[in-house]
Order: structure tokens, then sequence, then C-alpha cells
């Protein structure tokens, strides 16, 4: 049967239970319109802002695989200009905080935070923007994806990018094509970022699993969420600055 | 948000089209005294602007050929309900031209007017429930959003009708209508005004603490983590200096509310269609910079993490 068809009948089958066709105009008490469903496995990243030094390894080395990888190319447009542009999946930023002389410089990397309840999924028209069952991780299928861009309207994170060449929305895919790729040795396969990683600042795992470095990591080191008044869910959190005593001096 | 000229067409276009169909109808409806060549022009009009405003909406798409796949998601999306009800309210305008062209039997012509009213309002709810769904996108979040489409939509089709009507001589519409459009377009403003009172006092929730939990008093930001721009920098920054912005705050309240009303005054107290002609100079303008401002206005969370270059 035809791609075209089969979608056509296959979009009679979508779980109902997402639907928001009931939610009433006024603003509901809770932020979150409809809670999606509890998965089993989550895959995420924990990122430690206590070891990250802002070297931006996790940012190349993401360009450098997700532009390498079978999904195309991240365009890069005008790199030589006056103006360059271009797609990435993942940013390192710098905050400071206090005022001087203590003040803390603390770096932040940034990108798609693998939401358990994702804003930017049921707003998609065309179910190019899904979040996959087994393992939680979100993400976009470019050959159904139209550009209208409404999915990054509905991230409150910016944590997608429209991809100005192939003109089709992208995202932090968990490198998805790397963790469950058997002919990479066991301790390759996690995200090109978490392997970057210098300091050791970016764990992955499955932050369903209570006995995995990443849960042990947010249970043990306070682990927290970004922007949690939006009832997003992020699966992915970040573990605070420590307060140590040569910092204390 | 950056305002993109593609939707500002769609909205306005869209929403005139949709005003002036749900005034014939209405006018069809009470029996108003119309000749039958004006009311298969005036809809001739509308299905020319709807269509106008559904290519526009296309220049908005990466993909355009797969744009059909946008009806998928109906259970789920404001968009893809926009995206079936768009299609069908064009064809229920046509149906409606071709059963008065074609003189169908009794029964259609007094159902599709029922159907057009309907469908207009069902489109500007779903159109305006795209951006009125985002909750953290305040500005919209409210159900202002949905009262605004509605209203401006109703008086500027309204104006586009009774223009229409006095340059046709079709002087028992105006009469009849003129007054009612002159109240829906102080309405129109009046509601306008109290959500822009609304959201110019808005405390958003998302603080920079929030979006990276550092809990500190003071913190700002050092480094966006880029010298170049993102579609980060490009998407959700309008990039128009303040003074500009307060002046299309204050132009389009003048040229979208308060001249049509003043020249709406002027046509109810005299025969003259200039000033029906001259409200519809003066809102075709005003109702772009009206939408320009609907995004303008509107701060996505996702800014907070792009303040500063290094």
């Amino acid at each position: 049967m035809m791609q075209w068809l089969k979608d056509i009948l296959q979009s009679n089958l979508v779980d109902p239970q997402s639907s928001s066709a009931s939610r009433p105009a006024a603003p509901p008490p809770s932020a979150r319109a409809l809670p999606g469903e509890t998965l089993a496995k989550q895959l995420a990243l924990v990122i430690d802002l206590n070891v990250c030094v802002g070297c931006h390894a996790c940012v190349t080395s993401c360009k450098q695989w997700n532009t390498s990888g079978s999904a195309g190319p991240l365009a890069d447009v005008k790199p030589y200009g006056a103006d360059p542009t271009g797609t990435f999946f993942n940013r390192v930023q710098t905050y400071e905080a206090g005022t001087f002389p203590g003040t803390d410089t603390i770096h932040f990397p940034k990108s798609c935070l693998h939401c358990e309840d994702p804003p930017c999924v049921p707003v998609c028209p065309t179910g190019a923007s899904y979040k996959r069952k087994e393992d939680g991780i979100v993400l976009v299928d470019y050959d159904k994806c139209i550009g209208c861009k409404y999915c990054a309207w509905a991230c409150p994170y910016g944590a997608r990018e429209l991809d100005e060449e192939r003109q089709v929305m992208t995202k932090c895919t968990l490198c998805v094509d790397r963790v469950y790729d058997e002919k990479l040795a066991p301790e390759d396969r996690k995200p090109a970022c978490v392997k970057a990683c210098p300091t050791g600042a970016r764990l992955f795992g499955d932050v369903k699993d209570p006995t995995s470095e990443v849960s042990i990591a947010i249970r043990e080191r306070g682990g927290y969420a970004l922007m949690p008044e939006w009832e997003t869910t992020p699966a992915n959190q970040y573990l605070p600055r420590r307060a140590t005593p040569s910092s204390e001096s | 948000m950056h305002p993109a000229f593609s939707i500002l067409f769609f909205t306005t276009l869209a929403g005139v089209a949709q005003g002036l169909a749900v005034l014939l109808a209405l006018a069809t409806l009470l029996g108003v005294a119309m000749s039958p060549g004006f009311v298969l022009n005036a809809l001739v009009v509308a299905e020319v602007l709807l269509i106008a405003g559904l290519a526009s909406s296309f220049l908005h798409l990466g993909h355009k050929m797969r744009a059909w796949r946008a009806v998928l998601m109906w259970r789920t999306s404001w968009m893809s309900r926009e995206v079936i009800v768009l299609p069908a309210f064009i064809g229920l305008v046509g149906l409606w031209w071709l059963a008065l062209a074609l003189h169908a039997s009794a029964a259609w012509v007094k159902l599709l007017p029922w159907l057009v009213l309907l469908g207009s309002f069902v489109l500007w709810y779903c159109t305006a429930m795209i951006y009125a769904s985002l909750r953290f996108i305040e500005e919209w979040a409210h159900r202002f959003t949905i009262v605004n489409f509605t209203l401006i939509g109703l008086s500027s089709g309204m104006v586009l009708a009774c223009a229409l009507a006095a340059l046709a001589g079709e002087t028992a519409f105006v009469a009849r209508f003129g007054s009612t459009t002159l109240v829906l377009t102080l309405l129109a403003w009046l509601v306008r005004f109290l959500s822009l009172r609304r959201n110019a006092a808005i405390r958003h929730r998302s603080t920079l603490q929030s979006a990276t939990g550092i809990r500190a008093p003071q913190l700002v930001q050092k480094s966006m983590g880029m010298s170049a721009g993102s579609f980060n920098t490009r998407e959700f920054f309008h990039g128009a200096s303040a003074l500009a912005v307060k002046n299309v705050r204050l132009g389009f309240q003048v040229l979208t509310f308060a001249v049509p009303a003043l020249c709406l005054l002027w046509g109810l107290s005299s025969a003259s269609t200039a000033p029906w002609l001259l409200a519809l100079v003066s809102q075709a303008p005003g109702l772009l910079a009206e939408r320009w401002f609907f995004f303008a206005q509107a701060k996505h969370p996702q800014n907070l993490y792009y303040q500063t270059v290094s």
C-alpha cells in the first residue's frame, strides 16, 4: 500500500486518551492540559553543573555526530560569512550568580529535555513529532514534518531548531542512532555529548530505573528540572553546584 | 515572538472574509432586501480573500507539498483542526454561491447561511486556540485571544460588507447594518484595549532562576553559547525597537478602530459612499499592525536563555 494511504488509515488508531478536544477555553486549574501516560523506561541526561567547565566539547561532538549521521547534515548557512548560522542540538551557556567579588560562574549545557509530558508533541498537526513509548525519547520524523514551526513555539525551553536547508524541525535525539547500535562497543553506546565530556559532567541512563547511575545522582545530589512551573516533567535533570570549603573561603 | 507576514496576512484576510460571510448570512436570514447580484459578488470577494489567506498560510510551511498531512492530528492539535475547518469553510461559502447562482431549492438557500455562520465561528475558534492553547505564552493563553480574533474579524468583515453594499447602492443593507458595524467596531476596540491592559500587567511565571534552577537572587547570563544567531534568536524575537512597538500599539488602535469608527459615524449621517471606503482603507493596514503587535507582544519563555551574546 502507498505510504500516504497507510498514514491516513493509521491516523485513526491514535490513542484517544491524548485528545484535548474537550478542553475548555478557560485556563485549567493545572498548567498541564492533560497528563500523558507514564512510561516504564525513560532515557535521559543528568547534567552536573558542579563539574561542567564550559569547554563546549559536548556542543562540537553533538554537531559532528549528528551532522554525519543517516538523518542528514545539520545546516551551516554562510559558515564563513559575516553572519553565520547553523543548526545545533546542544549549547553551553554561561551565567554569573551573586554580586562581585563573591560571584559564581556557572556553565549551563542546554538541549532537549525529553519531557515526560512534552508540550511539543500534541500540537504537531502531522504527527511528525512523537515520544517513543519504549524509551521516552522525543523525536521528529523528518519525512512527515511540514516545517510549520508550531512545535518550536510550544516548547518553553527553545529546544527545537528549524533546519534552514532541510526546512524541517530538528532536535536532540539522545543519539538514538548510537545508544542501540550493537556494532559499537558497549561503552560507546552513549550519546556523543556524554562520550565527549572530559569532566564527566553528563550522565546518561534510565531515570525510571531507581538503581541507575542517573537516578542515584538525582536522588543523592538534589537533581532538579528546569521551569517546573509548566509541569512538562522534563526527563533531563540538572545537579546543582555544591558548596566546597575552598569556594566558601 | 517574530511576526511572520504569512501568518499576519492569513489570519487577517480569513478574519475579514469570515466577518463578511457572517453579515451576508445574517442579512439573508433576517430577510434584508438585497439584489441577488450583490450577494453573489460579495461571496466571490469573501472566497477570494479566503483563498488568498490559505495561499499565504502555505507560504509559512517549509514543505508545502506535505501540507495535506496536517489534517491527521485533529484529535490533539488545534492547527490540525484549523487545517480541516478552513477548506471546509471555503467549500461552504462556495456551495452557498453555487446554490444562489444555480437557483437551488429553497431548503439549500435557507440551510447554507446557517452552515456558513457556524463554520465562521468554528474557524475563528480554531485559529485563536492555536495561540490560546500555548499555556506558557501568557499573553496568548487567555480567552481574550479568542474573543479578539472573533470581534476584530467581525468588525473588519462588516466594514467591508458595508463598503461593498454602499458601492453597489444597497441602501437597505447599509441602513440596517451600518450602526451594528459601528457598535461592533467599538466593542472590538474595548475588548482589545482590555487585553492590552491585561498583557501589559503580566508578571511572567518563568524567570532566569526557574529557567536555570540557579537559586541566586542576582543572576545574569554572560553568554548564550554562540556569537552567531540561531533559530532561537530569530523565531522568538521581533527585532523592533521599544519605540517602534509602542508606535504600532497606538497606530493599530487608531487605524483599526478609531478612524473607522469616525468614518462609520460620518457614513451613517450622510448618503455618501466615501466614508465606508475610507473606513476600509484605514482598517486594512490597521489589521496587519494589530496582528503584528499580537505577535510582538508575546514573550516566549525560551527568550530567557537568549539574552547575551558574550
